[in-house]
C-alpha cells in the first residue's frame, strides 16, 4: 500500500473538510502524483488562497503559502519569477480563482508562467456557507440564491484556454486514477497548467440541490463525466448534461520565466 | 535615465533616487502597477533589473503587485513595490498579510491628493494615517518619509534595512514634489553601504520553528527552497506557522506584532532638528513641507522670531516622547502639512497640553510655501 | 536670499520639462552651482497647461518651487496670462510672439521672438522649439554658462539628433543676443 505519511503533516490532522467532501481524494491523488514524478519536497512550493480547497497546503509537507482571498496566483507569480527553479503549485477554488481572483487567473494564463493550478470546482462557496459562486449552475439553489441562480456559470477551463494557458484539463473526484494521471501531466507541463477538478460540495451545494448524500454526488460524477474520446463520438443531443474530462488543450507556448531569462541573455550580449 | 556628473554625483528626481536606493539596498525584485506620480520608479527598475540580476514584473493590478512582492520576499529576495493613493488603498489587504506573516518588503507611496482618484499629478500628504491604520487589525507599523532626492535615496535603503531587521513591511511616504523634483544626489560607494539581511535559522530543519518566541520578538523565516519546509498564513498562527484558535497563542501573536515595533521604537524613530534649542515656537513638518519650513525658520530668525523645526524622518512609530519634550520647552507648535491635520492630531496627543497646537493645512494640490509658514507663525506669535 | 527663479511655461508636449531639466543639469553638472527643477502638468501628454521651474542658487535650496520669478518664459497666451502675476518687478519676460499676442503691461523687461516659427524656419523642426527657447533664455538671463547648457543638451537629447539640437541652441543664442542688443539701444 502507498505510504502517505512521509508527505503529510500528520500533526495537522484531522483535516477540516466535511465527510463526503472530495478534497481529501484530491489530496491523496496529488501526493501519489508528486511521488511518481520524484519532485523534491524542499523545491516544491504550494500556494493557496482562501476557501476549503485552499486549506490543502497545510496538510502537505512542502513549502506552503496560504495567502489572501483570490491572490494565490499573484503570490505564486512572485515566488516563481524570483526563483524559477522552484516547482510552484497553486491550489484554489472556483470562487477564489475566478471571482475575487479572476484578474490574476487570466493574466497568469496570459503570461503562461510555469505554475500548475489545481482548481477545485465545488460549484459553491463552501467555507462561508453555500453562497452562489461563478460556477453555480443556472437554477441551482444557494444560500444567496434561495430561488435558484439566475446567472449563467463560467466555463473556467475555457477561460484559461482563451487567456493563453498552454495546458488545460478537467478531472473529477470519482475517476481517481484518471485524476492522478492528469495531475502528473499538469505538473510536468512547462507553462501555465490549469487542471479543473470537479469536487462538488455535499454540505453546501448537494443538500440544496437534491444530491444531499455524498454517494449521490459520486453517482452524478460517474454518470455525467465522459472521456474526450467518447465526447468526440457523441451527438449534440447526447452531450446534453455531460461534462468532458481529460486533456482539453495542450500546446507549446513561450513561458514567462524563460522569456525573462532570454531578455537577460540578450541584454548581456548587447553590452 | 538620470544624467551622470561623475559616478558618484547625479541629477535625479526623487523617484529615480528611490529606485537607485533600492538597488543600493540590495533589492532584486520589483512588482508594480502603473500609477501617477510613482511610475518612474517602475520604469527605472524595468531598465536596470534585467541587467543587474534583478527581477521586474508589471502585474495585472495593484493587489497582484503587492502579492508578487510578498511571494518573492519569501524566497529570500529583497522586494518592493511603488504606488500612489488609490493603489495604496488597494494594497492594504496584502500589506496586512505581510504584517501578519512577518514578511519583509518595502512599499513606496508617492502621495497625491484624495480621496479616490483625487489629484493624480498634484502633491498631498493625505496617506499618513492610512499608512498607520489602512489595513484592518492591530499591528505595529514602520513608515518613513523623505524631503529630497538625496534623502529619498537614503531612506529607501533604510526602509529595506528596517524591513529585514524587524521582519515587517515598511512604507516610505514621499509626495509628488519630492518624487518629481530633479536635484543633485551624491551616491555613496555601494560597497560601504550598511545592509541588513534577515536572520537565517541556525538550527536543523527538524527543530526549526519559523515563528519561535524569542526575546526580540522577531521571527526567523528561512527562504523557500533552502530545506526548511514550513507554513506561512494570514490566519492567526502559533510558532509553527500553522493556524490556531488557542486564545493564548492568538493573544501572544497579536501583542508581539505591535511589541516588536514599540519595544524597538528608540532604534527606529528619527527626527531632524533645526534651531530648536532656544525655540519658542516649533514647526512640526515632514516630507516636502519640511523644506519650506526650514526656509521659513531661517527667515523668521532673521526677523528675531525664535522659531525652530522638528522634522521627523520616521512618521510611524510616532516620536511621542520627543514631541512631549519640545512641548515642555516651547510656547506653541505649528503643524504644517498637506492634509487636514493628520499629524496634528498626533502632536496634540503627544504634547499633553504642554504647548498650544496650531495648524497650517493645505489641500488644494499646491505646496505649502515658506511665506505661508512665515505668515502663519506671525499670526500665531 | 540668493535665489534665481525661472519658470518655463506653455502647453504639454512642447518639451518645457526637458528644457528645465537640461538647464538645471547644466548649472549643477557643468557650472558646479546648485539648482533644482520641479514641474507641474495636467493629465494630457499633449496640450493642456505645463510648467517647469528651475531654482538656481550658490547654497542649499530648501523650497524647490519658485515663489517670486526672476524670469518667465511663456510659449502660449494662456500660460503668460496665468503666470505673469508671479513675475517680480523688473523681472524678465520672454514670450513666443507667434502665440502670445496680448502681452501684459507692467514693470518687466520684455523680450519677444517668434520662437516656434524660428524652429520651423531655421531648423526645419517644430520639435526643437524648446531648445531654441533655451538658447534665448540662456543668453538673456546669463545665469548658466552657454558652454554648460550646450553640454547638458548633448547629454540629454536622443542619439542622432545632436546636430539639429546644437543648431537650435545656437539659433536661440543668436536671437537672444539680438534681443539684448535691441533692448539696450531702445
Amino acid at each position: 500500500m502507498f505510504d502517505y505519511l512521509p508527505y503529510i503533516r500528520e500533526w495537522n490532522f484531522p483535516h477540516i473538510w466535511c465527510s463526503g467532501c472530495g478534497d481529501g481524494i484530491v489530496l491523496k491523488a496529488l501526493i501519489r502524483a508528486t511521488d511518481g514524478l520524484g519532485i523534491h519536497r524542499d523545491e516544491a512550493v504550494m500556494v493557496s488562497g482562501i476557501g476549503c480547497s485552499s486549506r490543502t497546503p497545510g496538510y502537505v509537507d512542502v513549502n506552503t503559502l496560504h495567502t489572501t482571498h483570490g491572490r494565490a496566483l499573484a503570490f505564486a507569480t512572485g515566488v516563481k519569477h524570483a526563483s524559477p527553479n522552484l516547482n510552484v503549485i497553486v491550489v484554489t477554488g472556483d470562487g477564489d480563482a475566478t471571482a475575487i481572483g479572476g484578474n490574476h487567473y487570466i493574466h497568469a494564463a496570459r503570461r503562461n508562467i510555469d505554475i500548475t493550478v489545481l482548481l477545485y470546482n465545488n460549484y459553491i462557496y463552501g467555507m462561508t456557507g453555500g453562497q452562489v459562486s461563478p460556477t453555480t449552475r443556472k437554477g441551482d439553489r444557494a444560500s444567496t440564491a434561495p430561488f435558484g441562480s439566475i446567472e449563467p456559470p463560467f466555463n473556467i477551463s475555457g477561460l484559461a484556454k482563451a487567456a493563453g494557458a498552454s495546458f488545460v484539463a478537467r478531472g473529477d473526484v470519482y475517476n481517481v486514477k484518471k485524476l492522478e494521471k492528469l495531475i502528473k501531466l499538469a505538473i510536468q507541463k512547462k507553462g501555465f497548467s490549469l487542471l479543473e477538478i470537479l469536487s462538488p460540495c455535499p454540505t453546501a451545494w448537494g443538500r440544496r440541490n437534491k444530491m444531499g448524500h455524498p454517494v449521490q454526488l459520486m453517482e452524478w460524477l460517474r454518470d455525467s463525466t465522459v472521456s474526450m474520446e467518447k465526447w468526440e463520438k457523441m451527438t449534440d443531443e447526447e452531450r446534453e448534461g455531460k461534462i468532458r474530462t481529460g486533456v482539453l488543450h495542450d500546446v507549446a507556448r513561450p513561458e514567462f520565466t524563460d522569456e525573462y531569462a532570454k531578455l537577460v541573455k540578450r541584454l548581456k550580449a548587447e553590452k | 535615465m538620470p544624467v551622470k556628473i561623475s559616478d558618484k554625483i547625479r541629477m535625479m528626481t526623487g523617484n529615480e533616487a528611490c529606485a537607485e536606493g533600492a538597488i543600493a539596498a540590495g533589492c532584486l525584485f520589483f512588482g508594480g502597477y502603473p500609477i501617477t506620480p510613482s511610475s518612474e520608479i517602475a520604469e527605472y527598475l524595468s531598465r536596470r533589473f534585467p541587467i543587474i540580476g534583478g527581477k521586474f514584473i508589471q502585474m495585472e493590478d495593484e493587489i497582484g503587485a503587492m502579492g508578487s512582492v510578498i511571494g518573492a520576499a519569501l524566497t529570500g529576495m529583497k522586494a518592493m513595490t511603488a504606488t500612489s493613493g488609490p493603489g495604496f488603498s488597494l494594497k492594504q489587504e496584502n500589506i496586512g498579510y505581510a504584517s501578519m506573516a512577518e514578511v519583509p518588503c518595502v512599499i513606496i507611496d508617492v502621495q497625491r491628493g484624495g480621496p479616490s482618484t483625487g489629484m493624480p499629478t498634484l502633491p498631498a500628504q493625505m496617506d499618513v494615517q492610512q499608512a498607520r491604520w489602512g489595513t484592518h487589525g492591530d499591528r505595529g507599523v514602520i513608515a518613513l518619509t523623505a524631503s529630497s532626492a538625496q534623502e529619498t535615496f537614503e531612506q529607501t535603503i533604510h526602509a529595506f534595512n528596517l524591513a529585514e531587521r524587524y521582519m515587517t513591511p515598511v512604507v516610505l511616504l514621499i509626495d509628488e514634489i519630492t518624487g518629481h523634483t530633479t536635484e543633485k544626489v551624491t551616491l555613496p560607494d555601494y560597497d560601504s553601504i550598511e545592509r541588513v539581511d534577515r536572520k537565517r535559522p541556525t538550527e536543523p530543519p527538524e527543530t526549526y520553528l519559523p515563528y519561535k518566541y524569542t526575546d526580540d520578538c522577531i521571527p526567523t523565516l528561512a527562504p523557500f527552497g533552502t530545506g526548511y519546509r514550513y507554513n506561512v498564513t494570514g490566519l492567526c498562527h502559533n510558532e509553527t506557522g500553522f493556524p490556531t484558535n488557542d486564545p493564548k497563542e492568538i493573544e501572544r501573536l497579536i501583542l508581539r506584532l505591535t511589541e516588536k515595533i514599540v519595544k524597538n521604537r528608540h532604534e527606529i524613530i528619527n527626527c531632524k532638528r533645526t534651531m530648536l534649542d532656544d525655540a519658542e515656537i516649533a514647526i512640526f513638518a515632514y516630507g516636502s513641507v519640511a523644506r519650506s519650513a526650514r526656509q521659513a525658520v531661517l527667515q523668521l530668525r532673521e526677523e528675531g522670531i525664535k522659531a525652530g523645526l522638528l522634522e521627523p524622518t520616521v512618521l510611524w512609530p510616532f516620536p511621542s516622547e520627543i514631541v512631549l519634550k519640545i512641548a515642555e520647552q516651547v510656547d506653541s507648535f505649528l503643524v504644517a502639512e498637506m492634509n487636514l491635520g493628520q499629524m496634528a492630531r498626533e502632536v496634540e496627543l503627544a504634547s499633553k497640553c504642554k504647548a498650544s497646537i496650531h495648524r497650517l493645512n493645505r489641500v488644494d494640490g499646491s505646496p505649502i510655501s515658506p511665506p505661508q509658514i512665515v505668515g502663519k507663525i506671525k499670526e500665531v506669535v | 536670499m540668493d535665489r534665481y527663479e525661472i519658470r518655463l511655461s506653455g502647453s504639454g508636449g512642447q518639451g518645457l520639462i526637458l528644457a528645465g531639466k537640461i538647464l538645471a543639469e547644466a548649472v549643477v553638472i557643468y557650472d558646479g552651482r546648485n539648482a533644482v527643477q520641479t514641474q507641474s502638468y495636467g493629465p494630457e501628454a499633449r496640450g493642456g497647461a505645463s510648467k517647469a521651474e528651475v531654482v538656481i542658487s550658490d547654497s542649499d535650496i530648501d523650497y524647490p518651487k519658485a515663489v517670486e520669478l526672476d524670469l518667465l518664459l511663456s510659449l502660449t497666451q494662456e500660460s503668460c496670462t496665468k503666470y505673469i502675476c508671479d513675475l517680480k518687478k523688473s523681472g524678465i519676460l520672454i514670450v513666443d510672439s507667434g502665440a502670445v499676442k496680448d502681452i501684459p503691461h507692467g514693470d518687466y523687461r520684455i523680450y519677444e521672438a517668434d520662437i516656434s516659427d524660428l524652429a520651423v524656419k531655421e531648423i526645419g523642426k517644430a520639435v526643437v522649439t524648446n531648445i531654441v527657447a533655451l538658447g534665448i533664455l540662456t543668453r538673456i538671463a546669463g545665469v548658466a554658462s552657454e558652454e554648460a547648457v550646450r553640454k547638458a543638451i548633448l547629454a540629454r537629447v536622443p542619439k542622432g539628433t545632436e546636430e539639429i539640437n546644437k543648431k537650435a541652441f545656437d539659433t536661440g543664442l543668436r536671437v537672444g543676443g539680438e534681443l539684448l542688443a535691441e533692448s539696450k539701444r531702445s
